[in-house]
C-alpha cells in the first residue's frame, strides 16, 4: 500500500534571501503544480508544515518561507545541496482557466503574495491571455517588500499599485490594502474575477471592501492558511465546520469562505 | 452459535488464543479503569465502565511514523504482527466506525499508520448489564452494535458461568465445543440520561448559533485541559512531532500524538496565529463536530456515540451530555424566534 504521509527527498537547487526575515527555496522537482497548491515540507527533527508553492519552472518549484516558528528556523539552516523532504503537491487551486480572457484584480497581503505569484508570473509572461491584470499588493515597511525584480516586471505588464502600512517609499503608497479596492475600476470591466490573499483580516476587510463596491460575492476567491499536520484529511487541524482546507481548499469562492466560521 | 462456558474453562480459552492473539480490555489501573492486554478473564474489569476508550489499542496515544537519516526516510514497522481480540462494549463499535471514517475515508485514501493495525482488531462484545451513571448511548442511536466476532455476558457472580456468542467463523474452532446454549447479547434500549439532538434545520443557522451567548459559559468553566477529548472514542485528532537521538545529527524520528482541539495550540500556526482563543469558542467547535458537522459532511450518523466518558472525566464536572441538551433548547429558541432559511 502507497504510504500517503511519506515524504520523499528533493535537492535544494537555490537559496534566494528575499528580505532578512523571508528566504525563497528552489527545490529539483518535476512535479505539475498549479497555481494555488502546496506542498508539505519537512526538516527531519523540526516538523512538518505546509507551505504555498510561490513559483515553478522547469524542474523545480519554489517556497518562500518566513522565519517564524520552529519549522521555518531550521530550514533557515539548510544549504545549497541539501535534502528537503516534503509530500505534496496538496489542495486545489485557483480556477485560472476561468480567469482567461477576463480581467483580473489581485490583493496580496505580505507572504500572501506567495501563493498568488507563480499565476502572475504566467499572466505577466501571456499578457494576451488576459483583458487586464490590476495588483494592490501591500507590505508591512520597505524591510518587508517581497520579490522586487517580479514587483518591477508586473508594473511594466499590470496595472499596479503597491503599498506599505504606515510608512512612506518612493515607489509605494502608503496605506492598508482593504483602502485601495475603490481605485480598482470595476465598473469598467465586462466580466472579471478579484483573488484576495493575505492575514485573515485583510482578506476579510478586502473582500467586504469590495462586495461594497458591487463586486458580486462569486467573482471573489480567497486562498486560506491553516495549521495541519497531515494535509489529507486525518489529522483535524484545518477543520472548519464540515470543510477541511487541505482537502476542499485551501482556494475558496468567497459565497463558500464566508461561511466558514472557525 | 451460543455457548455456556465455566470461569476457569474460559481462562483455558483465553490461554489457547493468546498463541494466536494478543487480547486487551478495560483493567484497574492506579486510579483509572484503562484498556491493556489481560492474561485472564479475571483481569477484565466488566461492571463498571472504562474511564479510557479502548482506540488507545490500535491508535496508540504516542507512535513513531517514520525514522530519518540525512537523506532517507523509511516507514516505521510493527513490533508484534499478531491480530488484537478487544473487548469493547456497543458504543466503542459504533465508535470505532466514526475513527474509520476519519482514517480510511475522509480525503479519499486511508491513513497507512491506522490502517495496519486497526485490520488486526477483531471485536469481542461485552454486553453491557446496565446503562451506566453517564451513559446516553440510546439518544444517540449507538446502543446496539452488530458488527463484531464474539459477545459475552459476563458471569453475575466472580467464577459463574459465561454466555457466549460466535457470530465469526473464525471462532468456531475455539468455542465450538462447549456446551451449547442459546444466547443472544441484549443492548441497553433506555438511559436515565437523555438528551434531545439539535434540530439545525439549515446550514444558515450555523451563524446565529456560533454566535450565541450560551457558549460564553464555557469561558470561565472549561481550563482547556483536553481530557475530553482524551477519553472519547470518537475524537481523532493528532500532531506529529519530530525528534533527533542526539544533538548535531540528523537521525531521528517523526512521532504522531493525539492532540485535542480544546487546546489552543490546536489552530496556532507558525508566526503565531491562532482561531479560537476562547474555551467557550473551542467548546463550540468541538460541540458542532460531534452533532452536526460530521453527520454532515459524511452522512448517516452523528460523531458522538453518548459513551459518557468525557462527563466522567472532566475536572470541572462539565457534562457534555448537558451542553447538548442545552443547545438543543438554544436551537428551539432560535426556531421560535424566527430563523430565515435563506
Amino acid at each position: 500500500m502507497n504510504n500517503i504521509t511519506l515524504p520523499s527527498p528533493y535537492k535544494i537547487l537555490q537559496i534566494l534571501h528575499e528580505t532578512n526575515a523571508e528566504y525563497t527555496f528552489r527545490v529539483a522537482c518535476d512535479d505539475q503544480v498549479e497555481h494555488g497548491q502546496f506542498y508539505v515540507l519537512s526538516i527531519p527533527k523540526i516538523g512538518e508544515a505546509p507551505i504555498s508553492v510561490s513559483a515553478q519552472g522547469p524542474g523545480y518549484v519554489e517556497f518562500t518561507i518566513r522565519k517564524v516558528g520552529r519549522l521555518t528556523d531550521g530550514i533557515f539552516g539548510m544549504e545549497q545541496g541539501d535534502t528537503l523532504f516534503m509530500r505534496g503537491p496538496y489542495g486545489n487551486a485557483f480556477p485560472v482557466e476561468s480567469f482567461k480572457g477576463k480581467d483580473l484584480v489581485v490583493f496580496a497581503g505580505g507572504t500572501g503574495l506567495a501563493p498568488v505569484r507563480s499565476m502572475l508570473q504566467y499572466f505577466s509572461s501571456h499578457p494576451e491571455e488576459v483583458s487586464s491584470v490590476h495588483v494592490v499588493a501591500g507590505f508591512k515597511d520597505r524591510d518587508c517588500v517581497l520579490f522586487e525584480e517580479d514587483l518591477e516586471k508586473f508594473k511594466s505588464v499590470f496595472h499596479t499599485i503597491y503599498t506599505l502600512d504606515n510608512t512612506q517609499a518612493p515607489g509605494f503608497e502608503t496605506g492598508f490594502v482593504p483602502s485601495f479596492a475603490k481605485e480598482i475600476p470595476f465598473d469598467s470591466f465586462s466580466d472579471y474575477n478579484v483573488v484576495i490573499v493575505g492575514p485573515p483580516v485583510m482578506m476579510n476587510l478586502t473582500a467586504r471592501e469590495c462586495v461594497k463596491l458591487g463586486v458580486p460575492e462569486e467573482k471573489i476567491w480567497v486562498s486560506f492558511e491553516r495549521k495541519m499536520s497531515c494535509s489529507v484529511g486525518k489529522c483535524g487541524h484545518c477543520k472548519i465546520n464540515e470543510t477541511y482546507v487541505c482537502l476542499e481548499g485551501p482556494v475558496f469562492n468567497y459565497v463558500k469562505a464566508k461561511e466558514l466560521l472557525d | 452459535m451460543g455457548y455456556c462456558i465455566t470461569s476457569g474453562r474460559m481462562d483455558e480459552i483465553f490461554h489457547g488464543l493468546r498463541e494466536k492473539y494478543r487480547i486487551f480490555a478495560p483493567k484497574q489501573g492506579k486510579q483509572y479503569i484503562r484498556y491493556g492486554e489481560v492474561a485472564s478473564v479475571s483481569e477484565i474489569v466488566h461492571r463498571e465502565k472504562s474511564h479510557f476508550s479502548p482506540k488507545e489499542v490500535f491508535y496508540p496515544i504516542v507512535q513513531t511514523l517514520l525514522y530519518f537519516t540525512d537523506t532517507e526516510c523509511r516507514e516505521s514497522t510493527l513490533l508484534d504482527e499478531r491480530e488484537i481480540l478487544l473487548f469493547v462494549r456497543p458504543c466503542d463499535i459504533n465508535g470505532i466506525r466514526r475513527l474509520d471514517q476519519m482514517f480510511l475515508e475522509n480525503g479519499g485514501r486511508g491513513d497507512n499508520f491506522y490502517q495496519r493495525m486497526r485490520e488486526k482488531v477483531k471485536f469481542f462484545l461485552m454486553e453491557c448489564e446496565k446503562s451506566f451513571e453517564t451513559c446516553f448511548c440510546v439518544s444517540m442511536g449507538s446502543n446496539i452494535a452488530k458488527d463484531y466476532s464474539v459477545a459475552f455476558r459476563f458471569p453475575k457472580e466472580e467464577g459463574g458461568e459465561f454466555l457466549v456468542q460466535v457470530k465469526d467463523e473464525a471462532f468456531l474452532d475455539v468455542f465450538g465445543k462447549e456446551k451449547e446454549w442459546a444466547f443472544e447479547p441484549e443492548f441497553i434500549m433506555e438511559n436515565e440520561k437523555k438528551v434531545q439532538v439539535p434540530d439545525i434545520p439549515s446550514r444558515s443557522m450555523v451563524k446565529e448559533i456560533h454566535a450565541l451567548p450560551f457558549w460564553k459559559q464555557f469561558d470561565d468553566n472549561c481550563i482547556g485541559c483536553g481530557g475530553c477529548n482524551t477519553v472519547c472514542i470518537t475524537c481523532s485528532c493528532f500532531d506529529t512531532t519530530d525528534i533527533t537521538y542526539r544533538e548535531g545529527s540528523r537521525d531521528g524520528e517523526r512521532r504522531r500524538i493525539w492532540s485535542s482541539c480544546m487546546l489552543t495550540e490546536f489552530t496556532t500556526m507558525a508566526g503565531g496565529h491562532s482561531v479560537r482563543q476562547n474555551a467557550g469558542d473551542k467548546m463550540r467547535f468541538k460541540t458542532m463536530h460531534k452533532i452536526y458537522d460530521y453527520k454532515r459532511r459524511f452522512g448517516g450518523e452523528n460523531m458522538c456515540v453518548g459513551c459518557g466518558r468525557c462527563d466522567m472525566r472532566c475536572p470541572k464536572d462539565i457534562h457534555f451530555s448537558e451542553t447538548i441538551q442545552g443547545l438543543s433548547e438554544e436551537v428551539e429558541r432560535l426556531k421560535e424566534g424566527g430563523h430565515q432559511d435563506e
